[in-house]
């Protein structure tokens, strides 16, 4: 059985710079996926080749088994919001949503009605009548949605869309896209750079770097279980610390600055050199070591406070960790001090790459 | 210090408009003065009263000379207009140095007097001229008058104002978001749909502006008409000059120009009341 979409070995050469490199992907009718990686790692190339505003070197794309190869952008009947938004100055929000019904041959009658219905479904009900230039930043992200969404794409593809809304208006779009995307059960493919907006909205991320796939997985298993160094250190942050394992079958490994640890060896060899995964907020403070866990004694460089939460940054040996604690739990400390930090076995992570 | 910036603060600071003076002095004495003369003859020449503008206001002939330069003008802007939208978009839509290219071959004709425009036209289309010997040549013998028609007018006038347009049309079309053609492609627009729905409508700010400066300019129009055009349809400016230069009547020439001088004003007012007269120079 095919999957609803299916990306198929894409390569793509810019002179001598491979942008893209044997990418493959299979996404499930339905699915909201994330393209996750910094500037430059060829997730936005990704979903321009499947918009088809570029095309690949080599390899395809198919969406249900059909492919797109030969298919220009304005027939992939596939609904994208740009950055920007790309809102038509001239039209009013009713008639930018009406746009696409129009392009496809409805009467205005029909088409404005529809472009109402989808208005309304995003939360603009009554603003049909403005042009884009009357509306907040947050309006305009409901209009281009709508506008993708109103001639019911085969998938909607958004390319960093939140990127110029402020903080909390952005909190609340992720979960109004996430909404309107599972009522309409549309396939999307979400491009991002923010970790916080993939980890909140997917399905299942797709972690870029260098034109290459790091990996894909659930939200929970790229954080908890990340492939890669670099996965562990773009999704979240995180404590990590060079080991070789001593004994596979019974969880140890030896690091150079912690000594003995007690791991899961999730299938590395003996002798094998990995890297521990420690993420912050698994780390405790404590004064004195404490039983049933791994000690270390950290020097304290600097503590950040948040109020709910607190960042400790210091040092163990030469190694550079940090830990997330309680806002509360930090105000016996102070920088410059030395305490002791401490975790349970099953908190680190073995990343054998 | 404190004391320094708090009055800086409170007194308007008229350094600036200091800078002015020596352009407000010239146009005071050399443009607003004898423009105010103007109005003042176009009421006492020969003698105090609104005769002047009753004769121009309803005379056969004054009326037809105010619709032909319309007509003129308007033919002028639409030819600009077809002949100038189609090269700033080809202009837009290849490669940067043909781009420039095109973009310098356009300035040249536009930095050339135009009176030498206007005289270069007089050869080309003249009895002797390459045009009609190419006609002669092709079989159409005896050649149509080309010269002195309002062909001939219309055609130099087109060449010398066609630059205004192209480049405030050109200038509009490099600031469309290539991302807003790209968002119509991904809505399923192509070709003249796209065009007509959104390439079209984001460029009408620069064709309001071409089609106005190409108007306005073309109604005052006086050497191109004068010399290339037909006597028997004169434009405003040609008949002001006709009037003070051979029958010296001042007071019927300043009535026809103060009237020119409104329609001007009265066409850049609607403009700047829908656009915004700050835009005009792109």
């Amino acid at each position: 059985m095919n999957s609803y979409l299916e990306i198929k070995n894409i390569t793509k050469r810019f002179g001598d710079f491979t942008a893209l490199h044997e990418v493959s992907l299979a996404v499930e009718k339905g699915e909201f996926v994330t393209f996750l990686g910094p500037s430059g790692s060829g997730k936005t190339t990704t979903l321009m080749i499947i918009a088809g505003f570029e095309k690949a070197t080599s390899g395809d794309v198919l969406v249900q088994g059909q492919s797109l190869s030969g298919l220009a952008p304005y027939q992939r009947n596939i609904g994208i919001v740009f950055q920007n938004y790309a809102l038509f100055p001239h039209k009013t929000a009713a008639d930018n949503v009406y746009f696409p019904l129009q392009m496809r041959g409805y009467g205005r009658g029909e088409g404005l009605e529809k472009a109402a219905e989808m208005l309304d479904l995003v939360g603009l009900k009554g603003f049909g009548d403005r042009y884009p230039k009357e509306l907040s930043g947050g309006q305009q992200q409901r209009v281009a949605l709508a506008r993708a969404l109103v001639f019911e794409p085969s998938l909607l593809l958004l390319d960093e869309p939140l990127g110029a809304l402020d903080k909390n208006l952005r909190e609340q779009m992720q979960i109004e896209i996430k909404r309107i995307q599972r009522r309409l059960g549309v396939t999307t493919v979400f491009v991002t750079h923010d970790q916080s907006e993939a980890m909140s909205m997917s399905d299942r991320i797709v972690v870029f770097e260098q034109g290459r796939i790091q990996q894909a997985a659930s939200p929970l298993d790229v954080y908890h279980r990340p492939k890669t160094r670099f996965v562990a250190g773009f999704v979240g942050e995180s404590n990590l610390i060079p080991a070789r394992i001593t004994d596979a079958a019974a969880g140890k490994a030896d690091s150079p600055v912690l000594g003995n640890c007690e791991v899961k060896a999730n299938g590395a060899a003996d002798g094998q050199d990995v890297t521990l995964l420690i993420r912050p907020e698994h780390i405790r403070l404590s004064r004195e070591p404490v039983d049933g866990r791994k000690n270390a004694r950290m020097q304290v460089d600097t503590i950040v406070n948040y109020g709910d939460n607190a960042l400790v940054m210091g040092r163990v040996g030469d190694l550079n960790m940090r830990a997330r604690v309680l806002g509360r739990d930090v105000i016996i400390l102070e920088e410059g001090d030395e305490c002791c930090i401490s975790w349970l076995p099953e908190s680190v992570f073995v990343i054998e790459q | 210090m404190g004391a320094t910036i708090s009055r800086l603060a409170d007194k308007p600071n008229l350094w600036p408009w200091l800078l002015l003076t020596p352009l407000a002095l010239y146009l005071a004495v050399f443009f607003a003065v004898p423009l105010f003369d103007v109005a003042v003859m176009s009421f006492t020449e020969p003698s105090l009263s609104f005769a002047n503008y009753e004769r121009v206001l309803t005379g056969k002939l004054y009326q037809q000379v105010f619709m032909n330069t319309f007509m003129t003008a308007g033919l002028v802007t639409l030819s600009c207009l077809l002949v100038g939208y189609p090269l700033a978009y080809l202009m837009n839509h290849v490669t940067r140095r043909t781009a420039m290219l095109i973009l310098l071959l356009v300035t040249m004709s536009f930095w050339t007097s135009f009176l030498v425009r206007t005289y270069a036209w007089m050869v080309l289309l003249g009895n002797n001229g390459p045009v009609v010997a190419f006609l002669a040549a092709i079989g159409v013998d005896p050649a149509p008058q080309l010269l002195f028609t309002r062909f001939s007018s219309t055609l130099a006038m087109v060449h010398i104002l066609a630059p205004y347009m192209i480049m405030n049309i050109y200038t509009v079309m490099q600031k469309i978001d290539p991302v807003l053609i790209r968002s119509a492609e991904s809505l399923g627009a192509r070709g003249w749909s796209l065009f007509r729905h959104v390439y079209l409508p984001l460029t009408a700010p620069g064709i309001a502006n071409g089609c106005v400066l190409v108007f306005v300019i073309c109604i005052g129009f006086y050497v191109t008409p004068v010399l290339l055009g037909s006597p028997r349809e004169q434009m405003v400016a040609g008949l002001i000059g006709t009037q003070i230069e051979e029958f010296l009547a001042f007071g019927m020439g300043s009535a026809m120009a103060i009237i020119l001088l409104v329609i001007t004003l009265a066409i850049l007012a609607v403009y700047h009341r829908r656009f915004g007269l700050d835009k005009l120079w792109g």
